[in-house]
């Protein structure tokens, strides 16, 4: 008889339902806030059960699950190819990498060697949606904290990214790029020009941003020593990405467990310094996004310099079939950090089982313990800088 | 203005001390300008609602609205319109009589600042001898109608702006009252035009650059209008990241661009006052006031009209800080609102009343200290900033290879 799988006994993990919640703010006689799912800066659809006693907040627990559209269970019941475009819905803002997780498993599966010249062009893709998901968490963060002018900035300069990756693949959003084997498209003529020119105009624009907002007083003010999370506790709750960086942990999948071109490709890995107030306080997440944004700015350099010539596409079967039970398991760097797909082989053309790891999912986690003892508008602050994306959460 | 309307009654050869009629035509001489008022306010702040997004708008590297009217000109007007056509909901839980009337209360709060509030030489509502005293009792009644609107609305967001609000106003009205009792004191009367004409045309004559306790209590002073007129960094009562919409979320229609028209018609009352206090009003620079009193027939009506233009263009140059600050700062917290009004802006204001009243005594002991010390203030305080702000904008603008353009995207 096996024994059945019980929640851990420890008090800070309390496994009671939200109406059991409910019930007990109801008995302490505080103010219950439901901030959502319609809240302009819940960062998509997500509630937040805020139990506060005026502009103090006690606790705020999040609800996920608004936006849950079972992508895992339809990538059971589509073929290995035909689940590619629902992975661009995994995470919208930087659609990239969601696709890039998926076409590494199966590939691993399929035991193909992808081109080089397709892998240049995924990490110049990739690259380019990592600058324009960081530019909307900035944009947005600094609109959370009521600096409305940093997000159409923010937004213009992703405008041009649009531009580069609408070129490359048709799409603006959803980009449907990547294929089991290489990419759809090669890069087009005179790709390379349009990038360089792009990357020597948001280099200075980032100059700008940094004066505009990150080095802005009020903001520091407001975001320094807000939620800081201490090393080990951004290990223990699984944080990943900027945020794990942010509090001095310096792991990046893209260094530390290298795949694609990523190890002939030079670049740092900014991690959070305390700058302004405590480690990995919402400030170093917000300055650490911004560094990043800056290497990328190098990796894209740097691999139009390296890209060579050949082939974007590998040799695949166009029906991909494989033994039933066989597993494949892929992590990446995403812009919301380690991205992990896990994919297990059915007996005919779709998965057994498919499952997609997020970032922003175990962000959520943290907000809870995060928000005691704040302020409301620190939970808004505090949201934006674990840059969760709602589709990300719940997929 | 009952001086004028005594002189018109004379002219029809009557005795306005003994005619029976004076009261009537008084009466409908307030009518007459309570309505001109009314609109004035109502007109600016629509005017600004358009003004705002066009700053916004060029600001934030965006076109903005353009499309009714020359440059979109007349955008404000379409918004009326659509505002008034709409549904005017009340939330069935909310408290009916009080959502409706809250509106009104902010109206009637910010219109009555106008009564006292100069415009030029000799155009002003009531040249009371309490003005300052007046404006800062009346605007109270703005916080009213927002507590009112939040509770009434019977919906959480609305209650923690409402009190957010109560409490930013309240903790402001202090430090701001204290800093407008500078150019009180230093011209000894509480009536706006009295305090203009303490002042003189060019800048080094201006209260801001008196002496250096004057140059803070301006500053302390727009501070503490920005968070009394819930304009960013202390839009917290409005906050809507945090707050949806704060008090107004459950407002539609006319009633919602009430607390709108009272937003931005704020922005003129502040810079206004800001003027009118500390930035020598009308006053026309190499002519005095006296020279002004004297001039009669058209020369008057001239030079009347550049004492308006000159009133409005600074108060107008305020306006666009406000809106400039608007676009480009972040909210501050609760906390830090509070701590800035209580720890910093208090006890300065207190200081900066204490020092002038010293300075004042110096002064007269050695009339020369004060001539001296304008014009090192306006060299200090006022030349050198504006070049160095000057300097470091072309500097930014160089740097990311931007330029001046005026021109395009109307």
């Amino acid at each position: 008889m096996t024994e059945p799988r019980r929640a851990p006994e420890n008090p800070t993990m309390e496994m009671t339902s939200n109406k059991e919640i409910l019930r007990r703010i109801e008995y302490t006689g505080d103010m219950l806030l439901n901030m959502g799912p319609q809240h302009p800066s819940t960062h998509g659809v997500i509630n937040f059960l805020v139990q506060t006693d005026g502009e103090v907040m006690k606790r705020a627990i999040p609800e996920v699950g608004y936006l849950h559209r079972s992508i895992e269970k339809i990538g059971e019941k589509c073929t290995y190819n035909g689940f590619m475009p629902y992975t661009d819905r995994v995470d919208y803002i930087a659609a990239m990498f969601a696709n890039q997780g998926w076409a590494m498993a199966v590939e691993r599966l399929l035991g193909v060697e992808v081109p080089k010249r397709a892998e240049y062009c995924r990490v110049i893709a990739c690259e380019l949606n990592r600058i324009s998901s960081h530019l909307i968490s900035v944009g947005t963060m600094a609109m959370d904290v009521g600096a409305v002018t940093p997000f159409p900035y923010a937004l213009r300069e992703r405008e041009f990214i649009n531009d580069l990756l609408e070129e490359l693949c048709g799409a603006r959003l959803t980009y449907n790029y990547l294929r089991i084997g290489g990419v759809a498209f090669d890069l087009p003529e005179g790709y390379a020009d349009k990038v360089i020119t792009f990357v020597d105009h948001f280099e200075k624009i980032l100059v700008e941003f940094n004066r505009l907002i990150t080095n802005n007083e009020i903001f520091v003010q407001r975001l320094a020593g807000l939620a800081p999370i201490p090393r080990e506790m951004a290990i223990d709750y699984c944080l990943v990405g900027p945020n794990l960086r942010a509090s001095g942990v310096h792991f990046d999948v893209r260094k530390d467990l290298p795949y694609s071109i990523y190890p002939e490709l030079q670049f740092e890995v900014p991690v959070g310094r305390g700058e302004m107030g405590a480690l990995g306080d919402a400030w170093d997440r917000f300055s650490v996004r911004c560094e990043e944004m800056k290497q990328s700015c190098r990796i894209l350099r740097q691999c139009i310099a390296q890209i060579p010539k050949g082939e974007s596409m590998a040799k695949v079967p166009r029906k991909i079939k494989f033994t039933e039970g066989l597993e494949a398991y892929s992590r990446i760097e995403s812009a919301r950090g380690d991205m992990q797909y896990y994919v297990v082989a059915g007996g005919g053309e779709n998965a057994y089982r498919v499952k997609v790891r997020t970032g922003s999912f175990t962000a959520m986690g943290i907000i809870d313990t995060l928000s005691r003892g704040l302020m409301i508008a620190d939970l808004v602050a505090l949201i934006a800088s674990l840059d969760v994306v709602a589709p990300e959460i719940d997929r | 203005m009952q001086g004028w309307i005594d002189s018109l009654i004379r002219g029809w050869g009557r005795d306005p001390a003994s005619w029976p009629w004076t009261q009537l035509v008084y009466l409908a001489f307030m009518g007459l300008f309570a309505f001109l008022v009314i609109n004035f306010a109502a007109i600016t702040a629509g005017i600004f609602s358009w003004a705002e997004r066009r700053v916004a708008a060029r600001i934030q590297s965006r076109v903005g609205p353009n499309r009714v009217g020359p440059g979109g000109f007349l955008q404000w007007v379409a918004d009326a319109v659509k505002l008034l056509t709409k549904e005017d909901l009340v939330p069935a839980e909310a408290d009916k009589v009080l959502f409706r009337a809250a509106p009104y209360f902010m109206m009637v709060g910010f219109a009555c600042v106008f009564v006292a509030l100069p415009f030029s030489h000799r155009l002003v509502i009531a040249d009371m001898n309490l003005g300052i005293f007046f404006i800062l009792a009346v605007t109270a009644l703005i916080v009213v109608g927002i507590i009112m609107s939040g509770w009434s609305s019977n919906s959480k967001w609305s209650l923690f702006g409402a009190i957010r609000s109560a409490a930013q106003i309240i903790s402001y009205e202090i430090p701001a009252g204290m800093a407008l009792m500078i150019p009180v004191l230093l011209a000894g009367t509480l009536s706006t035009q009295g305090i203009i004409r303490a002042q003189g045309g060019w800048p080094w004559q201006w209260f801001v650059f008196d002496n250096p306790a004057t140059f803070a209590a301006f500053f302390i002073y727009f501070i503490s209008a920005l968070a009394e007129g819930n304009r960013t960094p202390f839009d917290l009562p409005e906050a809507e990241s945090e707050l949806v919409s704060g008090y107004n979320t459950e407002y539609s229609g006319m009633r919602f661009s009430y607390f709108f028209l009272v937003e931005w018609g704020n922005m003129w009352v502040m810079s206004a006052l800001a003027t009118t206090m500390f930035l020598g009003g009308w006053q026309i620079p190499g002519i005095s006031a006296a020279q002004l009193d004297a001039m009669t027939g058209g020369r008057a009506a001239a030079f009347e009209l550049l004492s308006l233009a000159i009133f409005a263009g600074k108060t107008l140059f305020w306006v666009f800080v406000v809106m400039w600050l608007r676009w480009t700062l972040p909210r501050i917290r609760v906390d830090q609102m509070m701590n800035m009004c209580w720890k910093y802006l208090v006890p300065v204001s207190f200081a900066a009343v204490l020092f002038v009243a010293g300075w004042m005594l110096l002064v007269r002991a050695a009339p020369a200290v004060g001539t001296v010390t304008h014009w090192v203030m306006f060299l200090a305080a006022g030349v050198l900033p504006t070049g160095f702000f000057v300097h470091r904008v072309l500097r930014n603008i160089r740097d990311t290879g931007d330029r001046f353009d005026f021109t395009s995207n109307w």
